[in-house]
Formats: C-alpha cells, sequence, structure tokens
C-alpha cells in the first residue's frame, strides 16, 4: 500500500527545496523555470524579430542559430556548457548558471520561431494602414504588430513554455536540485518510489495545468 | 490657377518583370477630386500607392506636396502624415476601439496630448456620424461603420491629400452609400482626393476629373460629363459599357 507518511516527512525539502527552489542551497524548478520561461522569450523576440530583418547580415545568424539549436539536444546542450565552456574559459560555472544558460539559449530558437510565425500572421494591411499614418518601422511594430502578434502566439508559447517547465527535470543531471533530483534523493534514503514519483508527477501536473488555464483566460480577452 | 499637389512625371514601376505603371504623366491640384478608373489589373491602386510611398516608383519622378518621392533621403513619415489614406479592407487596427484607433497617430506621430487627441477624435466620429461607437471594437461594427471609423482616422492627422483605394468594393451594397456620403462631404469641404473606384455615379456627382487607366498607363482624362457621354478610346468605351449595363 502507499505510504504517505514519506511524502509528510519530507514535504518540506521536496516543496520549499525542490519546487520552489528556497532554503540553504541553490536548486528549485520554479527558481530555475521562471527566468528561463522569461529570458528565454525576451531573447526569443529579439531571434524571431532578427529572422524577419531585411539586411541578411541580420537574418542569416539568426536563421542558422534556430536551425542549430532545434536541431541537436538539449541535453547536450546541457553539458557542453557544463564540462566544455568551464573548461575554454578556466572559470568553474556553479550548477544554476549552466542550467538557467542551456535553457535560455535553447528555448529562445523556439520562442524565436513562434514569436516569427506570431508576427507573419497579422495581415500585410495593418502594416501598411499604419505605415500610411505616418508611423515609424518601429512604431508599427510597438503599437500594431506586437499586439496583435502576441495575442495570436499564446497558444504556442504556452505550449512551450509548458514543454520547458517540464524539462527543467534535465537540469537533475548535472546535480541540480529540482523538483526530480529532490524526489531521487529522498527515495536513494527510503526507498519509496511510488509515492516520490507519483507525488512529484501530480505536482508537475497541476503547475503545467495552472498555466494552461491562466493561458485560456488571455486568449478570451476580447479581440 | 489652384497649386498642383500630385504630379506624376513619367513615372514608371515594375513588379519584378511585369511594369505596372509605364511613364504616367499626371497632375493633381489642390481641391480636386480624381476618380481613377479601369479594369482589374490596369495599375489604378498602384497609382495612388505610389502618392504615399507604400508603393516607390523606379524610373521618372513623383512630386507630392512638393517633395519629391524619389529624392534620396526624403522623409517618408512626414509625408504620409500629410497624405491620407483608406483602403478597400478597413484595415482598422482589432486590437483597439474605434477611439483607439483614430488617436494612436496623433498621439504617436504628431505627440498630441491624449486628451486633445480624444476631442478631435470625437468630433470626427460626429462627422463620420457614427458618434456613439467610440468604445466598440472594431469586429462589433458593421463594414460601412469600419469604412468610416477608417475615414476619420486618416482624417485625424489633417491631411492635405486624401486616397481611397476603392473604399466600397468590400461593402454590402446597402451600406456603400453611408460611406459614399462622407466622402462627399469632404469633397465639398474643399480636400483633394484621388480615388479608385468603380462607384460611376459618384464619380459622375462628386469628381472634377475621371482618369482611366489600362495596362499601367493613363488612356484617358476627362471631366465625368465629356468622358461618361462620350469617352474617346475604345477601351475606355469597351470599359464603361461593361460596367454601366450591369
Amino acid at each position: 500500500m502507499l505510504d504517505l507518511s514519506v511524502l509528510v516527512n519530507n514535504f518540506t525539502f521536496l516543496i520549499v527545496q525542490g519546487l520552489l527552489g528556497l532554503g540553504g542551497f541553490t536548486g528549485g524548478t520554479l527558481r530555475l523555470a521562471v527566468p528561463a520561461i522569461v529570458l528565454g522569450f525576451v531573447f526569443g523576440i529579439f531571434v524571431g524579430l532578427a529572422r524577419l530583418a531585411r539586411a541578411r547580415a541580420i537574418s542569416l545568424p539568426a536563421t542558422l542559430y534556430v536551425e542549430f539549436f532545434r536541431g541537436v539536444p538539449l541535453v547536450m546542450v546541457i553539458f557542453w556548457i557544463w564540462f566544455i565552456v568551464p573548461q575554454l574559459l578556466r572559470v568553474p560555472i556553479p550548477e544554476y548558471g549552466v542550467a538557467l544558460t542551456a535553457f535560455v539559449i535553447f528555448e529562445a530558437a523556439y520562442f524565436g520561431e513562434i514569436v516569427r510565425a506570431g508576427i507573419q500572421s497579422v495581415p500585410r494591411g495593418q502594416v501598411e494602414a499604419a505605415t500610411a499614418l505616418g508611423l515609424t518601422r518601429a512604431q508599427t511594430m510597438r503599437f500594431v504588430v506586437l499586439p496583435q502578434a502576441i495575442r495570436n502566439m499564446v497558444p504556442s508559447l504556452v505550449t512551450q513554455m509548458i514543454v520547458l517547465f517540464k524539462d527543467t527535470s534535465l537540469a537533475s543531471i548535472i546535480g541540480y536540485v529540482d523538483l526530480t533530483k529532490a524526489a531521487q534523493i529522498v527515495n536513494n534514503r527510503e526507498i519509496r518510489p511510488f509515492e516520490l514519483y507519483l507525488f512529484i508527477a501530480v505536482v508537475y501536473w497541476v503547475c503545467t495545468y495552472s498555466m494552461s488555464q491562466v493561458a485560456r483566460r488571455f486568449e478570451r480577452r476580447p479581440a | 490657377m489652384t497649386e498642383t499637389v500630385i504630379e506624376f512625371k513619367r513615372a514608371t514601376k515594375w513588379f519584378g518583370k511585369l511594369q505596372v505603371l509605364r511613364e504616367i504623366t499626371l497632375a493633381v491640384r489642390a481641391g480636386e477630386v480624381v476618380v481613377v478608373c479601369g479594369p482589374s489589373g490596369s495599375g489604378k491602386s498602384t497609382l495612388i500607392r505610389c502618392v504615399n510611398a507604400l508603393e516607390p516608383i523606379q524610373e521618372g519622378e513623383l512630386i507630392v506636396l512638393g517633395e519629391s518621392l524619389t529624392r534620396p533621403g526624403v522623409n517618408l513619415s512626414a509625408l504620409r502624415t500629410r497624405v491620407g489614406m483608406v483602403f478597400q479592407s478597413f484595415n482598422l487596427f482589432p486590437h483597439m476601439t474605434v477611439l483607439q484607433n483614430i488617436m494612436l497617430a496623433p498621439i504617436k506621430v504628431r505627440g498630441l496630448a491624449p486628451a486633445e487627441a480624444e476631442k478631435t477624435a470625437r468630433a470626427l466620429l460626429e462627422r463620420v456620424r457614427i458618434p456613439d461607437k467610440a468604445g466598440v471594437y472594431p469586429a462589433n461594427l458593421s463594414g460601412g461603420q469600419q469604412q468610416r471609423v477608417a475615414i476619420a482616422r486618416a482624417l485625424a492627422m489633417q491631411p492635405k491629400i486624401m486616397l481611397f483605394d476603392e473604399p466600397t468594393s468590400a461593402l454590402d451594397p446597402e451600406m456603400i452609400n453611408e460611406v459614399l456620403d462622407v466622402m462627399t462631404d469632404l469633397a465639398k469641404e474643399g480636400m483633394t482626393m484621388m480615388c479608385v473606384t468603380h462607384e460611376m455615379g459618384f464619380a459622375r456627382r462628386v469628381a472634377h476629373r475621371v482618369v482611366f487607366m489600362d495596362a499601367g498607363q493613363v488612356v484617358e482624362e476627362a471631366a465625368p460629363e465629356a468622358f461618361f457621354a462620350a469617352a474617346k478610346s475604345d477601351r475606355a468605351r469597351e470599359f464603361l459599357s461593361k460596367i454601366l449595363t450591369h
């Protein structure tokens, strides 16, 4: 039978440390996922805009960036930054820094594609109308195109954010104490895999389901 | 003799290998209403889209409000604030209310205070006869109402010239007149207008001049009475017989 006392006894470690990342040493799924999502998206906006730039000197590197990082596994990017970059720079990088850098670099490629598709989904007439009113290219982008594009992007963005959120469990392979790693640590001591891995599945699900619910509210706002 | 505000001098334009404007020479004076008509693909939309530089010309010269658009370094944004444009598909900004649509450019481009921009915007809505729709989103307006908002949005920049690119072609028949009425008011107030339209009744009543285009050329220019009574070219007569007999 399931013995839930293992969860009760280790609740603080699993949730406060593993999920939230508060406490003595660095770790935490949210502490990694939230900045990774925010920075990845911001960086992705620039990647997406760069891909649409008229100047090939800007669009070509952005395209290569996207094609490259979409073509390699995330684990490999994490390993590079964990093993190779410190050797090249001759400075150690802590797990948190490695994981965050890897996620931002990797996810910016995906967010960039979503941003590009979202911008291209805005009809040409919108740009023409704004241009005809005398708005500059930057003003047209900021006040007319992006607000509509972002609304169109919401479903894909949320999907990608959920994927990223779950992928943070990969950071456990370099020893970063996220929710998955925390469960693994407790399990090594108490050997209660059913209870622990079922429990973290529920925690992941609650988080991702909340994300999609918030997103649905966004989508329902008046056009 | 009033001043010339739009002047095409042997203006030529290509889309890739397709020549869409062939050495157009045409002048529009201040306060004049010019209707441009012609079969589809004749280059009439392209012609008026050149006037606010949505399309560049490749050869010849185009002077609008004293600015040569082909001169290097010409400030196109500044020019566009003086040339309003209304599109076939309205192109209102769907994420903004009617009022926000009208206020955007005066605030962001002209630097007007929001309160002042709102006052102008509400006055313009009065003028296009939909003052009660200020807080509504475009999706909740009929086509005719959307097009009138689009006209108000263009007028908010206080342009010297208004361009209309088939403003009633996307409208249901019963809504065409409400848009044409607003355009007629505007013409009576002395606005310089270039209209691409198939509304020949409007051309007859309001236009000072009809320009007939075919295959990228201005084939004929005439006062509306003369044009409709006895077009000189075969192509214009053929075009008129097709659109006036349905």
